[in-house]
């Protein structure tokens, strides 16, 4: 099998990101929570030649549906992305990424001294602004290299 | 029904600001028609970081207004030491108190705070965050010196990390000001705050150097430059010395001029400018009672109306 056959091997069920930011594909897994471990098989294309972006990653995930609330998030590291939700080998709704309002519980805090980062009951949380997110509880904006503070492991 | 808190200067409206000034004049006036407004009304004063006098100016506009206070103690000799989150503390205290003021050293925990409370809370200082109540005061002071438009405004010192100063910079684009920023590179304004002032479309200007904007100034807002941000003596000195205000730098200045410091000062003002003109850090410290005075009446006043 080719590398290129391999990239673009038609899964039968599931979801295919498209358009992810280059680089940005395991970070696309890290806040989906996914890590292999429920079984599902994932593959990944990274520096995918694209028309659109030049270079691109395109994650696929099989026998799973992402709901939009699961992908909206996916907005801040890859903006451009597009979500296809397969069945039975055939795109059955394909649909672009929107940006949420607010990111709760999946990016932490760089202000270390950002109540969020105490031993505090709460999740952290942000509001997303023109060109990055800033935190809810301290202000801080955070626009460049959102994925760093991925309160994930990746 | 969720209460209304006083977290951050930057939620403040210019009728809301406005509301709180008139009453602290009202109060100023007659302060005998406050003396049993709030009797029975009890107000936690939980500073988990010492600030000996926010807290006596709490805890005095509290008493003037009839009401008592309950206050936590230190944090050493509470149960935090033991390991209790904020979470929980505010949670316990809400039930002594009809109104809770905040003091933390963590940015943005009046904000948490206020999520696990029904009660009005007041951020009496997060961190290097927000001090809005330092602000109606001053706010307040300037109101009554210059009035509060068509005005330059200087603030100077520890930009970066003066909670008064941000508190202040965001209350300030209410109204129709001028902002001089006057710092050394280090302790600029935090990106936050430029972030803010530029989405609020007010007219910033950044400085380092206090003589080139004085003349124009009708209010020259001071703060203290803390020895510890800086990782040697011999630099802070340089730049403390650059930021300190005496009659001779103040001879450039217009005669009306208002000199402003939410006090307590080390040496950026020296003592001989205490006797002139410029001088209004005292009134402004006084004007911390009449101005908690009526930010606490409102508070408890509407609480009241939610709950019935
Ligand atoms: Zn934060």
């Amino acid at each position: 099998m080719s590398d290129h056959e391999l990239r673009v091997s038609k899964i039968r069920n599931g979801t295919v990101i498209d358009h992810v930011t280059a680089g940005q594909a395991l970070n696309v897994l890290a806040i989906l929570g996914i890590d292999g471990s429920e079984g599902e098989g994932v593959s990944i294309g990274m520096n995918v030649p694209s028309d659109r972006l030049g270079r691109k990653d395109v994650v696929k995930v099989e026998d799973r549906e992402l709901s939009q609330s699961e992908v909206e998030v996916l907005s801040l590291i890859a903006p451009e992305a597009s979500i296809n939700i397969i069945r039975d080998y055939d795109v059955v709704e394909k649909s672009r990424v929107d940006r949420p309002e607010t990111v709760t519980g999946l990016l932490s805090c760089p202000n270390r001294n950002c109540i969020t980062n105490d031993d505090e009951p709460i999740a952290s949380k942000f509001t997303v602004v023109a060109d990055g997110v800033r935190c809810a509880y301290c202000g801080e904006i955070v626009r460049d290299d959102i994925a760093a503070h991925l309160d994930v492991q990746t | 029904m969720r209460q209304d808190h006083l977290i951050s200067a930057a939620n403040l409206s210019r009728e809301s600001i406005e509301a709180v000034l008139d009453r602290a004049a009202a109060i100023d006036a007659d302060p005998a028609a406050y003396r049993q407004r709030h009797a029975g009304a009890v107000l936690a004063l939980c500073f988990f970081e010492p600030s000996t006098r926010t807290k006596m100016s709490f805890d005095t506009a509290m008493k003037r207004l009839g009401g008592t206070t309950v206050d936590m103690g230190t944090v050493e000799s509470s149960s935090v030491k033991k390991g209790e989150t904020l979470a929980d503390t505010v949670r316990v205290v809400e039930g002594y108190a009809d109104a809770i003021v905040l003091r933390h050293p963590s940015e943005g925990a009046a904000k948490m705070a206020s999520e696990f409370v029904d009660v009005p809370l007041v951020n009496a200082g997060d961190g290097a965050g927000q001090h809005p109540s330092q602000t109606l005061l001053d706010l307040y002071t300037i109101r009554e010196r210059a009035g509060l438009d068509d005005l330059s405004v200087g603030i100077m010192g520890d930009l970066k990390y003066g909670r008064t100063v941000h508190s202040l910079a965001h209350a300030l684009t209410n109204f129709d000001v001028r902002q001089h920023f006057i710092s050394p590179e280090s302790l600029r304004l935090p990106r936050n705050v430029r972030f803010d002032l530029h989405e609020a479309g007010a007219h910033v200007r950044e400085h380092t150097d206090l003589e080139a904007v004085l003349p124009e100034l009708d209010v020259l807002y001071v703060t203290r430059i803390q020895r510890e941000r800086f990782p040697d003596e011999n630099e802070y000195r340089a730049v403390a010395g650059q930021y300190r205000i005496d009659e001779e730098t103040l001879e450039a200045a217009r005669d009306d001029l208002s000199v402003m410091h939410p006090l307590p000062r080390v040496d950026e003002i020296a003592p001989e400018v205490d006797e002139t003109e410029y001088a209004t850090y005292f009134e402004q410290a006084h004007n911390g009672i009449p101005v908690r005075m009526a930010l606490l009446d409102g508070l408890l006043a509407r609480a009241k109306e939610g709950s019935r």
